[in-house]
């Protein structure tokens, strides 16, 4: 052993520093890139913890600028509702479009055109997605101007090329035995996809599911203007809404500390909530054989 | 074991060839149904251009399509709609994000895939992942209130002593500006591309690197010739990506760039971006056709640039990912008659 490293040359020593500052370099990069995760949540938590308290949420923004600014109940409610109402029309057609994919489209070339736009899709501005909503349903005056069922089409929108991208990676790891099997058996297609294929992946299109409503429940751009703000609560889909991130917008700029002490406790609560449902989803996902 | 012996408690049932028609004409229409959903992704890209475009006619009318993009004022109450200190400012935060992210993303990706204990993999990559759990308003509220006030002195340290460049040298700095934009950019692109840079390098054939180290290149060594060139394009198309998302980003940026509609002096004086200034006169704009209309065009800019981007991006990656496996095929397809020997 020692005889055989003995019989190769030293690495000379040029080579050698550069290989140690390169990977200390590497080793660096690593942890610059972890510093700005440790300094939100630290100041998220030294901010926002002092902000919260029971008054903060079990009671609604006063809207006025003097005293008190009352706390985030109703902006709490209106992110909870819309992004319901956002999941139960965007993971439905979300996985719908990725059965498509998996199960008919193969390699096709209206497969193929699908499969790209939704990757294209992924990286429209939530903004555009806002846009247009905001042109489609808000200007026309369907149903009212701004709603928060609007701002829950939206966020539908943004969520659903999402739920595509990663509920097709899940559907296409379900074996091919367990189909032809079942086919064999003769049952129909749609039996196949329904009583096979979908109990099978389900651990994994949860997983999906659950990491597009986290992304969508900070979304701010698009609620800004479909679904505008409020105070008071409501549980009313079809008018105005509040919801967290917009009320963290709209609280950031105002010179009057107790209402910027109110931005960074709701900021503290929507993070909170956020990581909850991405943990919840990564367990799902370790919990499947198959995600 | 005999065949008797199974039909003798009942008939089998009927095959679904003999079976009523009801359970076979519910295939073609779930199969109809399926397509219907995917037909509409594409039908949604097209309104979305169809729609931004008719409601954003009325300002390229006005403005001039060129004109619109290229003239450097931006001024609503004379109705002079010239985008070009918006698509300025896009560029800007844009560029500052790639040059701090992409170096920073990269860098962490190739450590955690080619130098870290393998024990560490699985915790780093969730630390990098959370980071795009934060909210962008989050993001906004932290660059505003800690990002901002805290770099001020450095900045001004760093706008004094690099004066003779172009780009520096505008004085005292605002507190709102370029850079703060661009830097909570780089924080905000980070694991995208540090997800796709993992991606890709993970692409790369063992045996190339085997037969890196294996011909006595160091770790760094291997890394430069057989992990940077096969990864190069799929890199790129991560940082593209990235860039995507930087130029779409609104509210974060909305919060620490200032919201004001002219080109700075310097990477420390206020400016706007495309999606900022969108935040900022969507309200007063209200029931005024042409401003409105010159901020959905301002969208629809902001569309194309991104649907461009993505487009170029994803090709990259995909590109990049299939070279990698044909390229792993290619090379192991001889191992096991190697292995026989």
């Amino acid at each position: 052993m020692s005889a055989a490293l003995d019989a190769l040359a030293p690495v000379a020593g040029r080579r050698r520093l550069t290989d140690r500052a390169m990977r200390a370099l590497l080793w660096a990069g690593t942890l610059v890139a972890l510093v700005p995760l440790v300094l939100v949540l630290w100041f998220l938590l030294q901010k926002g913890l002092g902000a919260l308290s029971v008054d903060f949420f079990t009671t609604d923004p006063t809207g006025n600028f003097l005293g008190d600014p009352g706390g985030v109940r109703s902006a709490i409610l209106g992110t909870l509702e819309i992004v319901a109402l956002a999941s139960a029309i965007g993971i439905p057609i979300g996985v719908g479009v990725a059965l498509y994919l998996v199960e008919y489209g193969g390699q096709r070339w209206f497969a193929q055109a699908v499969r790209y736009f939704v990757d294209v899709m992924t990286g429209v501005p939530s903004i555009v997605f806002g846009l247009f909503v905001y042109i489609v349903l808000v200007v026309s005056g369907i149903g009212g101007s701004f709603a928060g069922w609007k701002g829950s089409v939206a966020l539908a929108l943004l969520m659903l090329p999402v739920v595509t991208r990663s509920a097709e990676v899940v559907l296409a790891l379900v074996p091919d035995h367990l189909r032809e099997a079942a086919l064999a058996l003769g049952a129909p297609r749609w039996k196949v996809i329904l009583r096979i294929v979908l109990p099978t992946a389900l651990p994994g299109l949860v997983t999906a599911s659950l990491l597009a409503v986290a992304r969508a429940m900070g979304e701010t751009a698009p609620l800004l203007f479909t679904s505008a703000i409020v105070m008071g609560r409501s549980w009313d889909l079809g008018g105005r809404m509040n919801s967290l991130p917009v009320q963290i917008y709209n609280d950031v700029s105002s010179p009057n500390d107790q209402i910027v002490a109110r931005a960074w406790g709701a900021a503290l609560t929507l993070v909170a909530l956020i990581l909850l449902i991405t943990l919840v989803a990564r367990f799902i996902a370790r919990r499947s054989r198959l995600a | 074991m005999e065949v008797g012996a199974v039909s003798v408690t009942a008939a089998p049932p009927p095959s679904v060839m003999e079976r009523g028609g009801a359970a076979r004409r519910a295939d073609p229409l779930f199969k109809a149904l399926l397509t219907g959903l995917a037909a509409l992704v594409l039908v949604l890209i097209a309104f979305f251009l169809v729609f931004l475009f008719t409601k954003a006619r009325i300002a390229f009318a006005h403005q001039g399509f060129l004109s619109f993009i290229f003239t450097n004022d931006w001024n609503p109450s004379k109705e002079i709609y010239g985008s070009w200190p918006l698509v300025a400012g896009t560029l800007i935060t844009s560029a500052v994000a790639l040059v701090i992210g992409v170096p920073v993303a990269v860098a962490s990706a190739l450590f955690i895939t080619e130098l870290c204990p393998r024990a560490l993999r699985q915790p780093l990559t969730i630390l990098v992942e959370l980071l795009a759990a934060v909210p962008s308003v989050v993001y906004g509220l932290w660059g505003f209130y800690v990002l901002a006030p805290n770099l001020k002195g450095a900045e001004q340290v760093i706008d004094d002593k690099l004066g003779f460049l172009p780009f520096f040298g505008g004085g005292p700095i605002a507190g709102p500006n370029y850079f703060i934009a661009g830097l909570v950019l780089a924080i905000m692109i980070l694991p995208i591309v540090s997800a796709i840079s993992r991606e890709v390098i993970a692409t790369v054939p063992a045996d190339h690197k085997e037969a890196a180290l294996a011909l006595g290149a160091t770790r760094w060594e291997m890394i430069r010739t057989a992990v940077l060139p096969y990864s190069r394009a799929g890199i790129t198309g991560g940082a593209m990506l990235g860039l995507g998302r930087a130029i779409g980003e609104t509210i974060a940026v909305a919060i620490v760039i200032g919201q004001s509609p002219a080109i700075g002096h310097s990477l420390f004086s206020q400016g706007s971006t495309l999606a900022a200034q969108i935040v900022a006169e969507f309200g007063e704009a209200g029931s005024d056709d042409l401003h409105s209309g010159a901020l959905i065009a301002c969208g629809l800019v902001l569309f194309i640039l991104t649907l461009a981007i993505n487009g170029a991006a994803r090709y990259l990656v995909i590109r990049a990912e299939r070279a990698g496996r044909s390229g792993t095929r290619a090379a192991r397809a001889p191992r096991p008659a190697g292995g026989t020997a």
